[in-house]
């Protein structure tokens, strides 16, 4: 069998314990050379793309805005689209919120990104729909929560009919005839349950047809929505075992929507540490994670699944013997404490026993370590094996430090992993669609025909 | 002489609707950011305070209210924010001045796009917000209905209590977005971030702060996503030809466009806009006025007049605007410049007839002239767009403590 080839992303870290800040070598969250400097070294390194996520309200802890993580980060598109003047070949994908907005102001924001980047947009769609978000905005929390996948499904397919109204070609630009477009150009008309809306989209096609679909949902719907529709699943299942029944699951509802497993690329959030040797790796990896998990930190995470004040309680002492409210919701905007909070803080009394922890060492213990720690030649033979073995396509690499902090992984990975022939020693495509190897999208044909039976996509790249 | 400043507005080929068809026209380049780059650099070489970027929600058109077919005009454009910001790493001292819509677009989303703006640019955004009365555009929404306006009833004034209503009502809801935008532009006090080691914060959260808009159309809680910009406040303008808008810039903008036909005109329209500015008690700076004017230049006298001629050919009706038109070199230009400028102008918004035609003629004839009468600047004094038109930073309207 011939060796897959492994997809590389990098994402911006933002708003989590990620990022240790308090290291001097941490730069600005916000400064558009941080985002300069990181997306520089993505392309150095021949990624597929740099990612962005989106938060539409601050996170908050006890009532009060969380403090004791990087907090504030730039509009998403806006950002990507200043990026695409300072890079060439890497794709920029915006996280961009289905609930919040409507269809046809997003599609023509992604077709404009697509446009002024030459075919390189990307978009994740993600469904927040809480009542905390919507206090910003218009409608307010408007949505239930079971409604947040067919809104989103709707969404997309609306967003897809709104790209698809304009047609390669459809700018003739003949100065001498007179004809700027063909007649009709943008024409289009929806009417669904979320969404009732007709005119003339004002974007034309961009280079890509439509941009990269991501999803980056973990519940049954969200997989679903992701095998009907999306071209890449960015997941947290980083754990090699944890990975590959991932994988299986997913790319195993593709053929219900008459797709083929390579038409959707799995892409795991993952961290890495490198040192001369593994043991050096692992202190190293250990040192970061105990400074990501801040006394302060440790506290708050214990706060948030006992659901209440713990602030009597010391980080270096034990856990708190009184029993949790896991009802009480204190910490908002974060989807990481939406579990069985009972069942959790019973597991983690269990651990802190059976261990003697305390209550900061035992939050280093539950929370993710990093996902490949060792040499590089370790770390790009594990990553290797999770592509080879069906845990993933490809990887989204999420930094502790910004923005440099993945130099070393461009400078001594991903060189080993193009000696192994896995990795591209340079961009073979323009587009990211090229780069992910997907196909193209297929374009709208004149006259709306349908397409004669069998036929399939056009291998053809298409521009307007 | 106080010197006077120069704006100049794009969009698609120029202003003109058969601009695409010059001889120099880039047609089949208006989607590409190249066009774009080219024609704010040639801006920027010429020291232009700004340049804004024109947009809506929906196709342009030929008529009042309904999309028209013709296939003979430009049709199509690009999300003005997302290109103001493909261009600001390309440039480092012109101002970028995005057109965003007010009536459907979140005011939250274009809080933190317009200080992203800011920030990829380091302190040279603007903002120009505007309403949408189209019933098209409603209809790309489905979220409100707005009656179609029908020519004819404009025309006989049996419409002219409801539409002005609607504007009332629309400005009106325009001006909370303004509002709101503002208060979550000062929602991070600048120095938020305190990175406090020994505390575990990574912010000091009583300089985050709650907006708490809450007004007739919606209610915003805050505080923004993104910190406080560069400038503080980036540049906010305003295209007003009435009283209801000149209002709505007295209430919110920095800057404000306005459309006279002649020094007179512009003598009345800022004795208006003065007394708008008393209405509302408008406090601090006051606005700064720029006058819009649709330009043809060309160097040999008669030409730009026959150029535009041609044009007015092609589409098959003389140029319509509802800023003035002017045709001529860029010395008569200049005089009519300075002319209206004695009415109490700041500047000028250029709309050019025809790019790049029109724009080149500005920085390289126009420009010079100006210089020549020691009417324009030689260099850039300010590396923001605040700084450029002389406006202060403010100060954020939540920083209780004088403190620094
Ligand atoms: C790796 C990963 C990254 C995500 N990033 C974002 C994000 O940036 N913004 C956001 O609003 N939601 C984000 N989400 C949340 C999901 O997209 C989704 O809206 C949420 O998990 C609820 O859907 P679910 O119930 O299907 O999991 C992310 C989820 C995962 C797994």
């Amino acid at each position: 069998m011939p060796l897959k080839q492994i997809h590389l992303a990098a994402q911006f870290p933002s708003v989590s314990n990620i990022t240790v800040w308090s290291d001097p070598r941490s730069e600005s969250q916000i400064d558009f050379g941080s985002f300069a400097k990181l997306a520089a070294t993505a392309e150095r390194g021949r990624f597929d793309f740099f990612f962005l996520s989106e938060g539409l309200r601050l996170r908050e802890h006890n009532g009060r805005v969380h403090d004791l993580d990087v907090v504030g980060r730039p509009e998403s598109l806006t950002v990507l689209s200043a990026l695409a003047a300072v890079t060439t070949r890497l794709g920029l994908a915006a996280t961009v919120n289905s609930t919040f907005n409507e269809p046809y102001e997003v599609a023509r924001r992604l077709a404009t990104l697509d446009h002024l980047s030459e075919g390189r947009a990307a978009w994740n769609v993600v469904t927040s729909y809480d009542a905390f978000t919507g206090e910003n905005f218009r409608r307010g929390g408007f949505l239930d929560e079971a409604d947040r996948y067919t809104r989103a499904a709707e969404f997309l397919h609306t967003a897809r009919e709104l790209w698809d109204s304009w047609r390669p070609g459809d700018i003739r630009a003949a100065a001498d005839s007179g004809e700027f477009l063909r007649s009709g150009a943008g024409t289009f008309a929806h009417r669904g349950r979320h969404f009732d809306i007709s005119g003339r989209f004002v974007t034309p096609r961009g280079p890509q047809g439509h941009p990269v679909i991501i999803q980056a949902g973990d519940s049954p719907e969200g997989r679903e929505f992701a095998a009907a529709d999306a071209d890449v699943i960015f997941s947290r299942h980083g754990k090699l075992e944890d990975g590959r029944a991932f994988y299986k699951d997913v790319k195993g509802r593709l053929a219900r929507y008459g797709r083929r497993p390579e038409d959707l690329k799995i892409f795991p959030s993952v961290s890495y540490v490198l040192g001369d040797t593994r043991k050096e790796a692992v202190e190293h990896a250990a040192e970061i994670h105990r400074a990501q998990v801040s006394p302060q930190n440790a506290m708050m995470h214990v706060e948030a699944v006992w659901g209440r004040d713990l602030s009597a309680y010391d980080p270096d002492g034990p856990l708190p013997e009184i029993a949790p409210e896991p009802d009480n919701l204190i910490s908002k905007g974060n989807t990481q404490f939406r579990g069985d909070r009972a069942a959790t803080a019973r597991r983690w009394r269990e651990i802190a026993r059976a261990r003697g922890l305390s209550i900061r060492e035992l939050v280093v213990e539950v929370t993710a370590p990093q996902t490949f720690v060792g040499t590089p030649r370790q770390v790009a033979d594990e990553i290797n094996e999770f592509v080879q073995t069906d845990a993933a396509d490809g990887f989204v690499f999420v930094p502790h430090l910004t923005p440099g902090g993945l130099d070393d992984l461009v400078d001594r990975v991903v060189p080993l992993l193009q000696e192994k022939g896995v990795f591209r020693e340079d961009y073979t495509g323009t587009t990211l669609r090229d780069h992910l190897g997907l196909n193209p999208v297929r374009a709208p044909r004149p006259d709306d025909a349908p397409p004669p039976a069998g036929e399939t996509a056009p291998r053809t790249k298409e521009t307007s | 002489m106080t010197r006077l400043h120069l704006a100049v507005a794009l969009d698609g080929a120029g202003w003109h609707p058969a601009a695409w068809r010059a001889r120099d026209a880039r047609p089949a380049d208006l989607l590409s950011a190249a066009y774009w780059a080219d024609l704010v650099s040639e801006a920027e070489r010429g020291l232009l305070d700004f340049v804004t970027f024109e947009d809506a929600l929906g196709l342009q058109s030929a008529s009042i209210d309904a999309p028209d077919d013709r296939t003979d005009q430009v049709r199509g454009r690009l999300d003005a924010v997302l290109l103001a910001a493909r261009l600001a790493p390309l440039t480092s001292r012109i101002g970028l001045v995005p057109t965003t819509n007010v009536t459907y677009t979140e005011p939250f989303h274009i809080a933190s796009g317009i200080a992203s703006l800011d920030h990829a640019s380091r302190g040279r955004a603007g903002w120009r917000p505007q309403i949408s009365v189209r019933a098209a555009d409603a209809a790309h929404f489905g979220r409100r209905t707005i009656p179609v306006l029908n020519l004819d009833d404009v025309r006989d004034g049996r419409t002219t209590e409801f539409i002005g209503g609607l504007f009332r009502e629309l400005f009106g809801e325009a001006a909370d977005a303004v509002e709101v935008v503002r208060r979550l532009w000062d929602s991070w006090e600048d120095d938020a971030e305190i990175r406090d080691v020994a505390t575990g914060r990574f912010v000091d959260r009583d300089k985050l702060h709650y907006v708490d808009f809450e007004g007739r159309h919606f209610s915003v809680r805050g505080p923004s996503m993104t910190p406080r910009p560069p400038q503080g406040q980036p540049l906010v303008t305003a295209l007003a030809h009435a009283t209801v808008p000149y209002e709505f810039a007295a209430r919110g903008a920095d800057v404000v466009f306005v459309t006279p036909h002649s020094r007179a005109g512009t003598a009345t329209i800022l004795a208006e806009v003065r007394a708008a500015e008393t209405t509302v008690r408008r406090e601090g700076t006051p606005l700064r006025t720029f006058a819009d004017l649709v330009v043809f230049l060309d160097d040999a006298p008669g030409e730009a007049a026959e150029r535009k001629a041609r044009l007015d050919d092609l589409d098959g009706a003389l140029l319509a605007s509802d800023a003035e038109i002017f045709t001529g070199t860029p010395g008569e230009l200049a005089d009519l410049l300075l002319d209206w400028r004695d009415a109490g102008l700041d500047g000028f918004r250029l709309r050019p007839g025809a790019l790049p035609h029109d724009l080149t003629a500005i920085t390289t004839g126009l420009v010079p002239e100006l210089r020549r009468r020691d009417a324009f600047r030689t260099g850039y004094e300010a590396d923001t767009l605040r700084g450029l038109l002389g406006l202060p930073r403010p100060a954020n309207r939540y920083t209780t403590s004088a403190t620094p």
